[in-house]
């Protein structure tokens, strides 16, 4: 149902879903692209931050994914 | 229309493809301008993968397969295929008239993202009776195989007085159809609705008892069903943000390939509205005398050109301020600063006179072919 892909014009990624769509920042599309269904919560803070050479992304990840979650545009199993 | 840089202007988001004016169905409230038959032609398959391609470059993502009926088209599939593979979130937009277990699986093969049913009413009488045809049962098989084949199930009741009482039934004939999301619109008093309006539109009563069952159904379903309720404006006191602001975000192409800023423009003296035969989608967006019209704040009158909440609602919609005042320039009358407020008043009142005449007194006019050539004067 939600679909997440990269807008060329608009040089962002979004969400699309019917006769919809949400417009992303650069980290909240980082931390969706990190949702595929092998990576556990920890896991996901952990590449992020190595990714991005820094420390203490627990909150704001966590945070995100409940949004995330509460909108339908991820799972949880 | 003066003043505007063409650095101001943002590409567009969202394209309606309107295929056909063709429709099976005679909804009394269809959104078509009422002399659709006039607009015999229609653009050929390779016109439409030219609009998709020129839009997506642009920007566009959303993209709404719309009519009268598309699944008419023959060539849907094809045009859905292509879509997908521009990278469009593509709606189909149907009454589910025609629709079989193999339309559907054609068109998820071919990429379709998502597909709204509409529902006239909560029993087959009515339904049948306000589509003018007979389709309620297989509306029901069809919102089954939608869901049988992982669509999300989205439903689309056009609300109005003839069946706003049945708000109750309607959200358990939802609930019970599997429905993801189903979205309760009131009735907008364009082009056959906006004939039919004496008889359709609601008391405020009704209207507002409709809205708090809704409310009370939302809380009961969770987020299990989504419930889209789309307000009438004769009851506000401000105008809709009518298409986003006009020439930002929505390009609609009619049947016949004139470019529509919105899908009720073609009815708006004096707009030129270009034909994408003749242009490209990029001269229509940018260069366009239509869609420049309404840019921005300088066509406006008061009392919105003074008016602090112009940047919210852009004055409102320009067709109902023509339709409903005679002059596009003007306020929309829903505002309640509007000096044509009045109109909006004895539409209501009208309304209300009209309640209780029966349809032999005052005949709802269904949508179709013959009743438009005689709306338009055309044999």
């Amino acid at each position: 149902m939600h679909r997440i892909q990269w807008e060329e014009a608009q040089q962002k990624h979004v969400i699309l879903y019917p006769e919809g769509m949400v417009e992303l920042n650069q980290s909240s599309a980082e931390i969706l692209k990190c949702c595929d269904g092998t990576r556990t919560l920890a896991q996901i803070v952990s590449d992020l931050e190595q990714k991005f050479e820094t420390t203490g992304l627990t909150d704001d990840i966590t945070a995100f994914l409940g949004v995330a979650l509460q909108n339908g545009w991820i799972n949880q199993n | 229309m003066a003043g505007l840089t063409k650095t101001n202007i943002t590409p567009p988001r969202w394209l309606t493809a309107e295929l056909t004016y063709a429709c099976p169905l005679q909804c009394p409230y269809c959104s078509n301008p009422l002399d659709y038959a006039k607009y015999q032609s229609e653009l050929s398959t390779d016109d439409w993968k030219r609009v998709l391609t020129e839009a997506r470059k642009m920007g566009a993502v959303q993209l709404g397969f719309s009519g009268g009926e598309p699944l008419i088209r023959k060539d849907l599939p094809e045009l859905v295929k292509h879509a997908r593979e521009l990278g469009y979130y593509s709606n189909l937009i149907t009454s589910g008239y025609g629709m079989t277990e193999e339309t559907i699986l054609q068109l998820k093969a071919a990429g379709l993202d998502h597909i709204q049913v509409s529902i006239q009413a909560s029993s087959q009488e009515l339904s049948d009776h306000l589509a003018g045809t007979k389709s309620f049962e297989h509306k029901k098989s069809v919102a089954h195989l939608v869901k049988k084949h992982g669509y999300p199930m989205v439903l689309n009741v056009v609300l109005h007085r003839e069946n706003i009482h049945q708000m109750p039934e309607i959200l358990a004939m939802a609930e019970e159809l599997g429905a993801d999301y189903i979205e309760l619109a009131n009735t907008q008093y364009y082009g056959w609705a906006h004939a039919n309006r004496d008889l359709l539109l609601p008391s405020k009563e009704q209207f507002q008892k409709a809205e708090q069952i809704a409310q009370e159904y939302k809380e009961k379903v969770g987020g299990k069903m989504k419930i889209l309720y789309v307000i009438p404006d004769y009851y506000e006191d401000r105008p809709k943000k009518c298409m986003n602001g006009w020439g930002t975000t929505s390009l609609t192409i009619a049947p016949d390939g004139m470019a529509l800023p919105c899908h009720s423009a073609r009815e708006l003296p004096g707009l030129d509205c270009p034909n994408i035969k003749n242009y490209s989608i990029s001269e229509i967006w940018h260069d366009s005398k239509a869609f420049n019209f309404f840019r921005g704040f300088d066509w406006m009158k008061e009392p919105c050109r003074s008016c602090d909440e112009k940047e919210k609602d852009f004055g409102g919609c320009r067709c109902q301020a023509y339709l409903l005042t005679g002059d596009m320039f003007n306020t929309d009358p829903v505002c309640s600063k509007s000096p044509d407020r009045e109109v909006i008043q004895h539409a209501i009142d009208s309304a209300q006179a009209s309640a209780n005449l029966t349809n032999d007194e005052k005949p709802l006019i269904f949508r179709n072919s013959k009743n438009s050539r005689a709306l338009a004067k055309i044999n």
